[in-house]
């Protein structure tokens, strides 16, 4: 007797006892399911987080200043701590072959004000490569020129909501004067809608050149220096490059914190894998307790049809054939209740999104297979014990069974 | 060369207490195309020598030469395809899959000879209209009478035209009328050329032997008792 007849007979028994086939494979079904949804899950959570990074640019590192993020230790007193300053940022950006650009970048709050109307906003004061690094687009109008940034002139991009609270969607805003702080302020651009990103409105903000921001906030000390660095290989070699740099610049003092982004993005994966990992160990425990279910169920098949297997011995089945057989019916069983399994996650991956929109899905395809490996394995294991007892039976006492 | 050959055949089984002797040195012959009976009184060890024939059981001691092969050194597995290509058994109640259309009942030795579906359904079919039973051949066993289901047996028996075919009171469960019939399937057999070991404890039955052992006290003695 081949597979395939092994397979025949066995799914000629499970068809004789459907529903009992059915509430036996019930826990695989859900132990599946769940192992290949919470993948999807944990799947979908990590491109959710790696889209809205990757919205804000690639390879880009932050320096801010002060060293707090890693030490966790108290500054005693400002004094201590170099601010970073615009010729840091000019020094960064000459001097390391591994940056592209470095945009120093100020940030305050401001009312801003047209005819009317006014409104309490970011202001965000920006080198002219910001909108570039940062994947910024402008939808009318145009970019800070150098000459903008150099002459620090009074000029303006607008964000979406802004713009939309100060002149109302129809008007242009270029050409328009605006009032920021007690200065005047010409609108030269409007952005793109770029909608919130990790939480943030980018829409809700007004760019200015960083120059005019530091007059405007009365400030030399920049918020931070944003970098972009060449490819994702130079990175180490960019924070190499900035440390010696600026450490050099303030005396010694290591007054600075460089953050990456792709780590934050990293470690965040990181956590994520674990998560999803614990949960979906969880959810394989529940396979486990169906693969339990099964073998229990396959006890019961085996001493019910002591007389068939008796009956077989006697036409010529082997110890081998009966095994096969009884093996067959349980990883039949436990395969039938992965691929239902896998069919629930599916739709369940598919429909979750739209009912609970926090949670975006993401099909694995590599979780569907190990399930499904996972499933062969359980029917394998939880299989062998009762197909080993009934082709151990001696057919004299089984055709005699009653 | 018989086609059966017993020697010093011996059986007892061992009880935790004692031990039960059941066959003492049965010594006996068949030849093909012999039709014959063994008789002899409840728990004489009719059965236990029958399974010991149709290499279900084995001796504890003795020989037993089937076509000239002893097989006392054959494994399990070498017995089962013995049982499978040599012997066609016929059992008292029937023994049918509850679950399986009579064909498939039929064709079921068929299954352990690695024969296509294709070629066994066919072959089924055509066994089951030599028993006149090929209207019934989707119909299981709860759906036929008595009589029916021991032709569904003898048709499984003799599909894979075995060498010998052992019927262990193939009348036992059957009325007269039926049984008769299933008898005149034996003779049918026999004219055929057929070899056929029946055990029986009834004289009607015996008689359609060309050939009685009896089994008495663990040994055979040739005529009736
Ligand atoms: N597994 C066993 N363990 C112990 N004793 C057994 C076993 N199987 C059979 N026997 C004994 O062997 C003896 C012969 O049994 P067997 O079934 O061969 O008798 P039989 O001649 O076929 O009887 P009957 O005509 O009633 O069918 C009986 O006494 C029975 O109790
Ligand atoms: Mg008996």
């Amino acid at each position: 007797m081949d597979v395939i007849e092994a397979l025949r007979a066995s799914s000629d028994a499970l068809r004789a006892n459907r529903l009992r086939a059915f509430l036996t494979i019930l826990g695989v079904v859900i132990g599946v399911a769940a192992v290949i949804l919470l993948v999807s899950i944990g799947e979908g959570a990590r491109q959710y987080i790696r889209q809205q990074f990757g919205q804000l640019g690639s390879n880009i590192l932050v320096v801010v200043p002060g060293r707090t993020a890693k030490e966790g230790g108290m500054h005693m007193g400002t004094s201590a701590v170099r601010k970073l300053t615009m010729e840091d940022a000019r020094l960064i950006e000459r001097r390391s072959r591994a940056v592209l650009h470095a945009v120093p970048i100020i940030v305050g709050t401001s009312w801003i004000r047209f005819g009317n109307r006014s409104r309490d906003t970011y202001i965000v004061g920006v080198g002219a490569r910001y909108f570039k690094v940062r994947n910024l687009k402008i939808a009318v109008g145009r970019n800070f020129s150098q000459d903008d940034i150099e002459g620090s002139r009074r000029v303006c991009v607008l964000g979406r909501t802004v713009k939309r609270e100060l002149m109302g969607e129809a008007t242009s805003p270029l050409g328009a004067l605006v009032t920021i702080g007690d200065a005047k302020y010409r609108v030269v651009g409007e952005m793109a809608p770029k909608g919130v990103t990790l939480g943030f409105d980018i829409d809700d903000v007004v760019f200015i050149p960083v120059t005019a921001a530091q007059e405007l906030f009365d400030t030399d000390w920049l918020f931070n220096i944003t970098v972009k660095v060449a490819s994702e290989a130079q990175i180490p070699q960019a924070k190499e490059d900035i440390r010696r740099l600026l450490t050099r610049r303030h005396a010694g003092k290591e007054d600075f914190t460089i953050l990456s982004q792709d780590e934050v993005v990293a470690v965040m994966g990181k956590i994520l894998n674990i998560m999803t990992a614990v949960l979906a160990g969880i959810a394989a425990i529940s396979l486990v307790v169906g693969g339990i279910g099964i073998m229990n169920i396959m006890l019961v098949s085996v001493s019910e049809r002591t007389r068939e297997i008796g009956i077989r011995k006697a036409v010529g089945a082997t110890n081998r054939d009966i095994l096969l057989q009884f093996l067959a019916e349980s990883v039949l069983l436990s395969l039938t209740g992965g691929l239902f399994g896998v069919l629930l996650a599916a739709a369940l991956a598919f429909a979750l999104p739209a009912f609970v929109p926090f949670l975006p899905t993401h099909l694995v395809w590599w979780s569907v297979i190990v399930a499904f490996l996972f499933c062969l394995a359980v029917g394998i294991f939880f299989g062998v014990y009762p197909a080993r007892k009934a082709a151990s039976y001696d057919p004299i006492v089984a055709l005699r069974y009653e | 060369m018989a086609l059966i050959e017993l020697h010093e055949v011996c059986k007892s089984y061992f009880l935790p207490t004692y031990r039960v002797d059941v066959l003492r040195g049965i010594e006996f012959q068949v030849q093909e195309g012999e039709f014959v009976a063994i008789m002899g009184p409840s728990g004489s060890g009719k059965s236990t020598l029958l399974n010991i024939v149709g290499c279900l059981d084995r001796p504890t001691r003795g020989r037993y030469l089937l076509q000239g092969q002893d097989m006392g050194g054959k494994s399990d597995a070498e017995l089962a395809q013995v049982r499978n290509q040599e012997i066609g058994f016929v059992f008292q109640s029937f023994n049918l899959l509850p679950r399986y259309p009579a064909w498939k009942n039929v064709e079921l030795p068929l299954v352990y000879s690695g024969l296509s579906p294709a070629e066994r359904k066919r072959r089924a079919l055509q066994m089951l209209e030599r028993f006149g039973l090929l209207d019934r051949a989707t119909h299981t066993p709860a759906e036929l009478s008595g009589g029916e289901q021991q032709r569904v047996a003898i048709a499984r028996a003799l599909i894979n035209n075995p060498a010998i075919v052992l019927a262990d009171e193939p009348t036992g469960n059957l009325d007269s009328r039926s049984g008769a019939e299933v008898l005149d399937i034996f003779q049918g057999l026999h004219r055929q050329g057929v070899t056929i070991l029946l055990v029986t404890h009834e004289m009607e039955v015996a008689r359609r032997a060309q050939r009685v052992i009896t089994i008495r006290d663990g040994v055979c003695q040739d005529g009736c008792y």
